[in-house]
């Protein structure tokens, strides 16, 4: 499904990723963790096109799709999301409003007919159940006086709408109380399927408890420095990352 | 000399056909008006007051004027369908600068309400109107205005007598509609008794693709205990020139919405000056700009807090494209025992390109020691973030642009009490983001 393959980017003139390979196929969960500052954020950023970002050297591909070429909102179209890790508030912009003019570029994109208002709105109520986002919320501007953990649950109810084909979760668990961490992971599980695929970019084991990833891979300096199965995150969480900086050798 | 020295030539040439083609009650200003603009000529730039618009040279084209009153062959009834349609309005027509009443539609006011012609109904009223007529709009003030008194012939009058209600929105179209380039002077007087109340919205369009040059002069009376909506919407074209000073005095209780917004226009300056003269008073003053190619927007405000225990809510916005040019001077003065004021003054913009230019201005000025004031502006960009977060989820660029400009002027779209009005202007301002505001269905004259 997505193929990055010595991919180099910077932001600002800094080099923050140095050749990263990088292979998700069908249906794959893919947990990334790592120390702060070690490029977690960067790639998902550069994965959705965010023109913050330069890539200086490498390619992606999506299914087959040369994804640097194109724009953001094309990969959106193609099944690309990222939850975000700092939700953008859009004072003025309806949820309702958002959404709807989101979910119609995209059957636009597919050469599909845009939903009627009352299907839009059974959509939105149907979607947001599986986050237990209330309806006063989807009535609000977007992400405007949210609560951290409300903003997080509006990512996941945005990608429930959208269903896309590869979810990139940027520390989605970030700022969640307990509560709030089990709607986002029961929910990121509902929205699972053999055909989908998932990014998990992460500090902790917690959100993994709910999202099991198939293979975890540990950035560090802006390379995937170590790829292993589900028992990585354990380890982890019991030595932390100074035994894989020994281990890169620096 | 510029372009004074034209009309002190057209005056004192055809003063015979201008009063003669007018009423006594407007005559009677007219030479105290011409020795003030005589006197005072165009304001330069100079001028605080018109420090960002050349007023010099948008009066200096040769425009014709039609002094003599010659009939435009035209029924505003039959070709003008592009008003707001789900808008129950009375409505009614300014053709250029006069009154249009050949075909006046069966209009249910209540009684005592007098409406339309200035010239005539100040020529059958003439001590009701005088004594409103001329009295806010200072001739030896702004050379504007002295001009327009001289040279205005008719316009618009509403009466409402004391706690009379007008239901039902009145709505007044200007249109300027000329086979040459022209001048039209119009004037617009309203008057609310004590307790009277009523909806008005005047749009201003342009039917030719002539050269015009506007002025128009806007007197408010506004009784104690009134309550008026005054909505003013400018959709004419980029080669229209409008200058309105507008003169409001509100008395005690009183309660008014002004909201004026510029949808599409050449060069325009508006000036407002709003009275609290009586205790209680409150104003919302609000105004909104969405201007691109050369297009310029000055809006010139004044809320003077003359009596204590007055509120003043003040919004405006500006939308700036290209290298359409933006500017904004309000000044709200706080007299001396004019305690227990509150007020407050926001006006932010958002320039879309390096070209654009806004000009921003805010003052406050206070001489009474119990009062809670605020102003304040900013001028900015789209913010970047929010534009990626819905590029991310599919919504194309241009798309996201524009929902966000949308959102930036509901704020002053939003405080329309008429709910079909807010209805339609959502749609029209989408239009205009859209760059389709020429190309409305219904309306006759943008089919040609």
């Amino acid at each position: 499904m997505l193929e990055i393959k010595d991919l180099y980017a910077s932001v600002n003139g800094k080099e923050i990723l140095k050749g990263i390979n990088l292979t998700i196929r069908k249906g794959e969960v893919h947990a990334i963790m790592g120390p702060n500052g070690s490029g977690k954020s960067t790639l998902s950023a550069v994965l959705v096109g965010n023109p913050a970002y330069e890539v200086t050297k490498g390619t992606v591909t999506f299914e087959g799709k040369d994804l640097l070429a194109l724009k953001p909102e094309d990969r959106s179209h193609l099944g690309i999301f990222l939850s975000f890790q700092y939700p953008v508030e859009i004072p003025g912009v309806s949820m309702v409003n958002f959404m709807r003019t989101a979910l119609n570029e995209k059957l636009k994109y597919e050469g599909k007919e845009p939903l009627s208002a009352s299907a839009f709105l059974r959509l939105m109520r149907e979607k947001r159940a599986i986050v237990e986002l209330d309806n006063k919320l989807a009535n609000r501007a977007v992400n405007e006086g949210f609560s951290g953990g409300e903003k997080k649950r509006n990512e996941i109810f945005q990608m429930a709408m959208l269903e896309p084909k590869l979810s990139i979760l940027d520390e989605t668990d970030s700022g969640l109380d307990i509560d709030a961490l089990r709607i986002v992971g029961e929910g990121v599980t509902k929205l699972k399927t053999p055909e989908t695929s998932c990014i998990v970019i992460t500090h902790y084991q917690r959100l993994l408890d709910y999202i099991k990833p198939d293979i975890v891979h540990v950035l560090y300096n802006g390379r995937i420095v170590k790829t292993a199965g589900p028992e990585l995150v354990m380890e982890l969480e019991k030595r932390g990352y100074d035994w894989i900086k020994d281990e890169v050798g620096e | 000399m510029g372009a004074k020295q034209q009309y002190i030539d057209l005056y004192a040439e055809n003063k015979d056909l201008i009063q003669q083609h007018s009423s006594d009650v407007m005559n009677k200003h007219r030479e105290q008006a011409f020795a003030d603009f005589n006197r005072m000529g165009f304001p330069t730039q100079k001028q605080e007051e018109y420090k960002y618009t050349n007023v010099d040279k948008l009066f200096e084209p040769d425009y014709g004027l039609n002094l003599n009153r010659i009939h435009i062959p035209v029924n505003p009834y039959e070709v003008f369908k592009c008003d707001v349609p789900n808008l129950s309005t009375s409505l009614y027509f300014v053709v250029n600068d006069s009154f249009y009443d050949k075909a006046l539609p069966k209009a249910h006011l209540p009684e005592g309400v007098l409406l339309g012609s200035l010239r005539r109904l100040s020529t059958e009223y003439p001590e009701l109107i005088g004594k409103y007529y001329g009295k806010l709009a200072d001739t030896s003030k702004d050379s504007v205005t002295a001009l327009n008194t001289f040279l205005a012939q008719d316009g618009f009058v509403l009466y409402v007598p004391k706690n009379v209600v007008v239901e039902k929105p009145i709505q007044l179209v200007n249109t300027l509609r000329a086979d040459v380039n022209l001048m039209a002077n119009r004037r617009i007087l309203i008057i609310l008794e004590e307790g009277a109340s009523a909806h008005l919205l005047i749009c201003d369009h342009a039917m030719d693709d002539m050269q015009f040059l506007s002025t128009q002069v806007v007197e408010v009376f506004v009784g104690e205990n009134a309550q008026l909506d005054f909505y003013e919407l400018e959709e004419t074209h980029t080669k229209t020139v409008r200058f309105s000073n507008m003169y409001v005095d509100q008395a005690r209780d009183s309660k008014t919405l002004f909201n004026g917004m510029t949808l599409q226009n050449g060069k325009t300056r508006n000036m407002t000056r709003i009275m609290l003269s009586g205790q209680g008073a409150e104003v919302n003053l609000c105004g909104m700009a969405i201007a691109d190619k050369n297009e310029h927007v000055d809006n010139n405000t004044l809320i003077d807090h003359v009596a204590s225990d007055c509120t003043s809510n003040e919004l405006f916005k500006y939308v700036l494209d290209d290298q359409a040019v933006g500017a904004f001077a309000g000044k709200v003065l706080v007299r001396p025992g004019a305690q227990r004021t509150v007020s407050q003054e926001t006006n932010k913009n958002l320039c879309a390109t390096k070209q654009a230019r806004m000009y921003a201005q805010p003052m406050l000025e206070i001489y009474a020691d119990d009062v809670k004031c605020s102003h304040g502006s900013t001028v900015g960009q789209l913010d970047e973030r929010a534009l990626f977060y819905m590029q991310q989820r599919g919504i194309p660029l241009k798309e996201a642009r524009m929902l966000l400009m949308f959102a930036f002027v509901n704020e002053v779209i939003n405080t329309i009490s008429l709910d079909a009005l807010k209805e339609r202007l959502h749609i029209l301002v989408e239009k205009r983001f859209r760059g389709q505001l020429n190309q409305c269905d219904g309306c006759a004259i943008c089919k040609r």
